[in-house]
């Protein structure tokens, strides 16, 4: 399946882009993807955390993913 | 969405009257306000100025969670955020929460709340741009 993840912060100066197109095996999970993406760009190691959000709302490492979900990847948040 | 809270993301600069005059409630007899603001130094460096960033669906989202978290615990009359994205400049407002409450104690104690879990949950970046540098605040360990 073709998965599409937004990226903000740093996790946008690291890939270089807003969005990146991911392809991974069907049903796979929160953890496969952050493997996968920590593989793909090594940077991501060194954040203090990094975590997945799925449709808006924080995702578990076994939540399943599915084509149509809105995906993005959350480094350590700074607000305030 | 419940009308005691009332949160915002915006480009345009914040104000705190305007915050104030939304948290105004009947049976009000605190408001708490916590303004949060743009700082000239870390860790000795000289910080030029700041930019901030919003996944904003997921901001609203978020803050409304802590905003009914804190009426879980607190009485609270009304939540107003107002979180600023963008450019700021040294001494400007990033955030600004007013909290209405019958009696002081829990205004200060649910506004407290609120600005540290926001601090923790929400999916806000900022990035400090020094003389020498720039740097995503906290990204690293």
């Amino acid at each position: 399946m073709k998965l599409s993840v937004l990226l903000f912060g740093i996790a946008r100066d690291i890939v270089g882009d807003r969005q990146i197109s991911v392809e991974l095996p069907d049903n796979e999970n929160v953890a496969g993807l952050l493997n996968y993406l920590k593989k793909e760009y090594p940077s991501f190691n060194n954040l203090r955390s990094l975590l997945v959000a799925v449709n808006d709302a924080y995702a578990k490492s076994e939540d399943v993913l599915q084509e149509d979900d809105e995906i993005a990847l959350i480094p350590p948040v700074s607000g305030g | 969405m419940a009308d005691y809270q009332e949160i915002h993301i915006t480009e345009n600069q914040l104000e705190v009257e305007k915050v104030y005059a939304q948290a105004q409630a009947e049976n009000t007899g605190a408001v708490n306000i916590f303004v949060g603001t743009v700082r000239n130094k870390t860790k000795a460096r000289n910080v030029v100025n700041l930019e901030y960033e919003a996944y904003e669906e997921m901001a609203i989202k978020e803050m409304r969670k802590v905003a009914e978290k804190a009426a879980s615990k607190w009485p609270v009359e009304k939540i107003i955020i107002h979180h600023r994205v963008g450019n700021l400049n040294v001494g400007e407002a990033a955030v600004v929460i007013a909290v209405s409450t019958p009696h002081r104690h829990d205004s200060f104690e649910a506004c407290r709340y609120i600005i540290d879990t926001l601090k923790k949950s929400v999916p806000i970046w900022k990035k400090e741009i020094f003389e020498d540098g720039e740097e995503w605040v906290s990204a690293h360990p």
